[in-house]
């Protein structure tokens, strides 16, 4: 098929094509160029303040000059090697566990869930032979990551159970994780981030002093080990009744049987959807800017009260933009491939 | 499951009492009500665990409990309402305007988000290639960004970096778009409107009679009735002509500028346009998704059996395809219409006067009655979700597959 045979297929096909293609045609030409002048032809990535950017473009040097605070926050600058050691365990614990063809599956999931979290505080939080660094010095992307990451391995424990409380023959068992994973199902975000900021303090005894960072953390785990369940319950319910019934005949109880025999396989279904409630879940830490935590987007954003940069409006939201459109689209991608392969592993 | 152990130990040389206790706990339903019964009280004295602390606490934070404070005067002024408030009103007062402001923020949002995401994901299956590669670009874009950052965009990055009301861009003489919001011209009298309800109500009635009546004389006579061109004449033109005449016989009041600000007519604040674009353009990607897999779900022997039937494409559209793809879209619009409900409380991030910001900000500030505000937030929020999913589980085992 040669290119006249293509374009005249897929873009020319009717009259009514033909003017639907050009009018595309003239909104790209319009728009695109000024877009790309300003991005990257016009752009100044160089300089120390406000008065190098005179090119006329986006203002990259802001971004420039911020980095370390956009990466790490108001986190001390001679200690932002523990936070980079910890980034670089749990890329190196999470990676092979996300390749398909790497070995070892079960000791990177043990190294991910329960060796990483206890040893990530210790580096980010310090003592025990390190400086501590309060986490109201925490920011950043690193907050972002630290919340997506900590309230993720909460949630999933306790989203397991309610997956398999809803699916229990027990009716208290069934009503109790129903009405659980309903009701945070059924409530925003938000107001749970605010109910946690408030109630977390008030319920305990007094004197427990509950860290605002952790408040937003057990807010967020709980909404999302909700939604998890649901995705849970979905790979459940694609497991044949026969492979429990046949566990059970080899004389396995409730809970062998369903370590052994139904959950592995069930996890195994619901990894596409369950990744997607991770995107979510990344994508609304941002929220944690309403209880005064500076996640990536609240730093970008605070960056902009700066009376030196006041203005950079669109530079500071492109930036974490990209950064949080960059890994949403991996993990999206990578949850639609293992989509793919499962269902082409499940028609045979 | 287990009722065979205790005979394994029958040899042995055990007592009645011991034998009798065995048998009871290794019941396997004896045991399922004290696993339950062990749970159940678990959660129960965890939940008086936070009880007792939290009288405790607000004992010595001396804070008040009950709901008395709803009939206090809540001295918080509300820059949008759709009726009169003042800050001399009560705080139930000011509940009502944060769930009015809510509802029309969802309600106007899932309508356009509807629309943009059905254009979207009809686009994305185009044969024209440019048209569908830019859909896909679009929602490729917007399902991968915190919706936060959406609300900031539209909020910081366009509304409020808008021309002053001055240089306000004009739309038509009457819509005025500027930093201070949209002005919009509302009708001298209300009255008139009604007659458009009036008008709607008559539409759709006789639009069911008409079909049922079309529907029988097809099935006695064979001649279809062109039921599509009577409903549209009869449920938008009708009303659409009534609305026609209401304004027409009415002045309007249109926004004039005065000043520095306009006055006349009604301005939308700043932060209702931004979190309703911000809520639009994120929602119709999502939709757009949904709607693109309910249509290559209903498979294409569907189209190609009811063309060798006879059926014209436009029929075959309407009475094949479009029912079931209906049927797999059904549960996944509900999900997203819940999640605009939800995810209008993004408001409270740009101080748009929403039940969150309004009621667990400010009210919960001036009042410190946390408990109380929080139950009532949450309460409402999901008893509307309820409401939205029975509608929608109506709406759906309406149309579900009736198999026989």
């Amino acid at each position: 098929m040669t290119a006249v045979h293509w374009i005249r297929r897929n873009l020319f096909a009717t009259w009514l094509d033909g003017i639907v293609t050009l009018a595309c045609a003239a909104l790209v030409m319009r728009y695109l160029p000024p877009i790309l002048d300003w991005a990257l032809v016009n752009a100044t990535w160089n300089g120390a303040d406000r008065t190098d950017c005179a090119a006329g473009g986006a203002c990259w040097v802001f971004v420039r000059v911020r980095f370390g605070q956009f990466m790490y926050g108001l986190y001390p600058p001679a200690q932002t090697w523990r936070v980079d050691v910890a980034a670089a365990l749990l890329v190196g614990f999470v990676v092979p566990l996300l390749m398909n063809s790497a070995p070892y599956k079960k000791l990177f999931g043990f190294l991910t869930l329960v060796v990483f979290p206890p040893v990530g505080v210790w580096l980010l939080l310090g003592g025990l032979g390190l400086p501590v660094v309060e986490t109201r010095d925490w920011g950043g992307l690193m907050l972002t990551v630290f919340m997506t990451v900590y309230a993720g391995i909460c949630a999933f424990p306790l989203g397991v159970l309610m997956a398999l409380g809803r699916q229990s023959r027990l009716p208290v068992i069934r009503t109790l994780s129903v009405v659980f994973i309903e009701f945070w199902r059924g409530v925003p975000i938000i107001a749970v981030i605010f109910l946690a900021s408030i109630l977390l303090p008030l319920i305990l005894p007094a004197g427990v002093g509950v860290d605002r960072l952790v408040r937003a953390v057990v807010g967020l785990a709980l909404v999302i080990a909700a939604y998890m369940a649901e995705a849970i319950r979905g790979g459940l319910q694609a497991i044949p009744k026969g492979q429990a019934e046949a566990a059970a005949a080899l004389g396995l109880g409730y809970w062998r049987a369903t370590w052994f025999i139904v959950l592995p396989q069930a996890l195994r279904l619901s990894l596409p959807a369950l990744a997607n409630e991770f995107i979510a879940l990344l994508k609304n830490t941002t929220l944690v800017l309403v209880v005064s935590l500076f996640d990536l987007l609240g730093i970008v954003h605070a960056a902009l009260a700066d009376p030196k940069w006041v203005g950079l409006t669109m530079e500071a939201y492109v930036f974490a933009g990209s950064i949080f459109w960059l890994a949403c689209f991996g993990l999206s991608r990578w949850s639609a491939g293992l989509e793919k392969r499962l269902s082409a592993a499940t028609k045979h | 499951m287990d009722e065979g152990r205790p005979a394994l130990h029958a040899a042995l040389p055990i007592s009645r009492a011991t034998a009798i206790l065995r048998r009871f706990l290794y019941d396997a339903r004896v045991r399922d009500w004290l696993a339950q019964l062990a749970v159940a009280g678990a959660i129960f004295l965890l939940l008086w665990f936070f009880v007792e602390n939290a009288s405790e606490n607000m004992v010595k934070a001396g804070i008040a409990s009950g709901f008395d404070f709803l009939w206090r005067t809540s001295g918080i002024d509300v820059p949008f309402r759709l009726f009169e408030y003042g800050p001399q009103d009560r705080n139930i007062d000011l509940l009502y305007v944060g769930i009015a402001n809510t509802v029309l923020v969802s309600v106007l949002a899932m309508v356009f988000a509807t629309v943009l995401g059905f254009a979207v994901g009809v686009a994305r299956l185009s044969r024209n290639w440019l048209l569908s590669t830019f859909a896909g670009i679009y929602v490729e874009f917007v399902r991968n960004i915190p919706l936060l950052l959406f609300v900031f965009f539209w909020y910081f990055g366009v509304v409020r970096a808008l021309p002053p009301p001055r240089a306000s861009l004009d739309l038509g003489g009457i819509f005025f778009l500027n930093n201070r919001g949209l002005s919009i011209p509302t009708p001298e009298h209300a009255g008139p409107f009604g007659y458009v309800l009036a008008a709607f109500v008559l539409g759709f009635a006789a639009f069911l009679a008409l079909r049922l009546w079309g529907a029988g004389r097809q099935a006695a006579t064979g001649r279809p009735f062109p039921v599509v061109p009577a409903g549209l004449a009869l449920v938008v033109a009708l009303p659409g002509l009534a609305a026609l005449a209401a304004g027409l016989s009415t002045p309007w009041n249109v926004p004039v500028l005065t000043g520095f600000n306009f006055r006349g007519g009604f301005a939308l604040i700043p932060e209702f346009v931004a979190l309703l674009f911000a809520l639009v353009t994120y929602t119709a990607g999502f939709v757009a998704e949904i709607v693109r897999g309910g249509i290559l779900a209903v498979s294409r022997g569907q189209t190609e059996a009811a063309a060798s039937l006879g059926l014209r494409p436009g029929q075959i559209l309407r009475l094949v395809v479009i029912p079931q793809a209906m049927r797999v879209m059904v549960p996944p619009m509900t999900s997203q219409y819940l999640n605009v409900l939800k995810n209008s409380s993004f408001g409270a991030a740009i101080a748009f006067p929403e039940i969150v910001s309004v009621f667990m900000g400010s009210a919960l500030n001036n009042t410190g009655q946390a408990i109380e505000i929080i139950a009532i937030v949450l309460g409402i929020y999901l008893a509307v979700g309820l409401v939205v999913s029975a509608f929608m589980n109506w709406y759906n085992a309406r149309i579900a597959l009736v198999t026989r």
